[in-house]
């Protein structure tokens, strides 16, 4: 039962408008967290502040506490590079490079481990497999990636993302571009990787969150009104707005 | 509701409207017309006037004083190659990394913004004054016109043109991308070069493309360059070198004799023919990635 990330007084500036206030979160190992709320209610800030991505942009900025690993992540002592290595992303739109199928998936082991080819070629095989994309693509290695279906597309994502070797893996509404049987195969996958990887998934699907997840925090104007274990949430929400974002009133 | 119900009476006459539509549809249609009918009454002339002339003695001679037999432009087209390609091999790569520049690391600093505007105005600037510019810079001193001048003045009209469409090439890349790559753990050079530069790397090549067939016709800054010469282009480091722009006004204002306005004709048609050459391959470079 250890806590992988723990997030302490966590705001968030873009320039001079707060999006998050004092955000306060403890995610656990190998559980899928699910983060929900209404539109503009700061989940995607939220996860972009746990690989630093914000910081492309020149004027946005966090400050409070970010540990993961007992480590503040958000200290400048960190290397941003590693840290992304530790946690990948998934966007809400696929984005497969403009390379073949298998180079998507070579990239980031290239990148981060000197390895033979043939050891390469062999985790190509094993991070597509954990994708449940092996058996759709095996016979078009070499097309590109942009040929490939939606779910596809976010499925080979997500063994690009597997092959960096990440403990922890974040995504940003990953099935909202993707048509429903699509988006059931990944989150079937999505089970099948929280044995592997912690996994903390903001979405926009009420039904999802409840299906594939372990804790649910609810979010609403930049505050986290609500955090608990995902039955509880929506069984029981003890807070009035997460009864009534649930219930269907509002958002 | 009252006050939403009662305006039957002021309905504007729909008479009207579809004139206005129809007026609109008409002066576009004849506009485009216009337009392009001034292109191929150009086209047509070119090749009226040129075609008689082009045989292959014609492509495969160099070009001679008048009155002696077999003259051709085969000098002058090699010498427009060279100078042409001379100049994108200067400007090209500095060209892609400042376009660079501006779209990755000065989208919205006050440096990229007044960089901008300095390549607004390069583009503006009259090519006569960039071919005085570099006979004053560099024939002057050298004591010589040359080919490699008149690339170096060719290549000062192509950089803001590549830079500018570099950097609109690599804005048409998503955000998304750039971002799923710095989150794999890459760094900020490799995401361009390696990610975002290829997504972009067919529009990267038309906009090269379009440039050197641009910069291929410039005239004037050549007068001052490269200038012409009947021999072939050996010297294109340090001796006036044959290319086509010069080529064709000198036959066509400079010459007297009936026989030199007609090579210039043709060679009028041979460098259009590239030209459009160049469109074409640039065209079926770029539906490539965007018909899709």
């Amino acid at each position: 039962m250890a806590n992988k990330i723990i997030a302490r007084n966590l705001n968030f500036f873009y320039g001079k408008t707060q999006a998050l206030f004092e955000n306060n979160i403890e995610i656990e190992e190998n559980k899928i967290t699910a983060i929900i709320g209404p539109s503009g209610c700061g989940k995607s800030t939220h996860l972009r502040i746990y690989n630093r991505i914000f910081e492309l942009y020149r004027d946005q900025k966090a400050d409070g506490e970010l540990i993961i690993d007992g480590e503040n992540v958000l200290s400048k002592d960190v290397d941003v590079l590693e840290l992304r290595r530790k946690v990948g992303m998934i966007f809400q739109k696929p984005t497969p490079f403009p390379m073949s199928v298998f180079d998507n998936v070579a990239y980031p082991m290239k990148l981060h481990f000197k390895l033979t080819k043939s050891e390469i070629a062999d985790r190509v095989e094993k991070a597509l497999r954990g994708a449940s994309l092996w058996d759709e693509v095996k016979d078009k290695l070499k097309t590109s990636g942009l040929a490939l279906s939606g779910g596809q597309q976010q499925r080979l994502c997500i063994a690009r993302a597997i092959a960096a070797q990440p403990e922890i893996i974040l995504m940003d509404e990953p099935t909202s571009a993707i048509d429903p049987v699509a988006t059931l195969k990944i989150e079937e996958l999505l089970l099948h990787l929280k044995k592997d990887y912690t996994i903390v998934i903001v979405t926009h699907n009420m039904q999802q969150a409840s299906r594939i997840s372990d804790y649910t925090g609810f979010f609403y104007k930049g505050r986290i009104l609500e955090f608990d274990v995902t039955n509880n949430i929506f069984t029981n929400p003890k807070n009035k707005k997460t009864e009534e974002y649930i219930t269907g009133r509002f958002g | 509701m009252q006050s939403l119900s009662n305006i039957e009476s002021k309905r504007r006459p729909l008479f009207f409207r579809k004139l206005v539509d129809r007026c609109v549809r008409i002066f576009s249609i004849f506009s485009i017309t216009l337009a392009i009918g001034g292109m191929l009454w150009i086209l047509w002339t070119v090749i009226s006037h040129g075609i008689k002339v082009i045989d292959w003695g014609f492509l495969t001679h160099p070009s001679k004083p008048y009155g002696i037999p077999d003259a051709g432009i085969a000098n002058a087209l090699i010498g427009t190659i060279f100078i042409t390609l001379g100049s994108a091999i200067i400007s090209v790569p500095p060209a892609i990394a400042a376009g660079i520049y501006l779209a990755e690391f000065a989208k919205h600093s006050k440096t990229g913004n007044f960089l901008r505007f300095c390549a607004n105005v390069m583009m503006g600037m009259p090519s006569i004054i960039v071919g005085l510019f570099v006979y004053i810079i560099l024939v002057v001193p050298l004591g010589t016109f040359s080919g490699l001048a008149g690339s170096i003045a060719l290549s000062i009209i192509m950089f803001p043109v590549v830079m500018r469409t570099t950097e609109d090439m690599l804005g048409m890349v998503s955000y998304t991308l750039r971002e799923s790559a710095l989150a794999l753990g890459m760094t900020r050079a490799r995401t361009t070069l390696c990610i975002v530069c290829r997504s972009a790397k067919n529009g990267l090549i038309t906009g090269i493309l379009l440039a050197l067939a641009r910069v291929s016709g410039e005239t004037a800054p050549l007068l001052f360059t490269a200038l012409f010469s009947d021999s072939w282009p050996t010297g294109y480091f340090s001796h006036p070198t044959a290319n086509m722009p010069v080529l064709i006004t000198e036959y066509s204002t400079n010459s007297p004799f009936e026989s030199m306005h007609a090579a210039g004709w043709g060679a009028a048609l041979i460098i259009t023919a590239l030209v459009l050459i160049i469109n074409i391959c640039t065209r079926i470079i770029f539906k490539e990635k965007h018909g899709k």
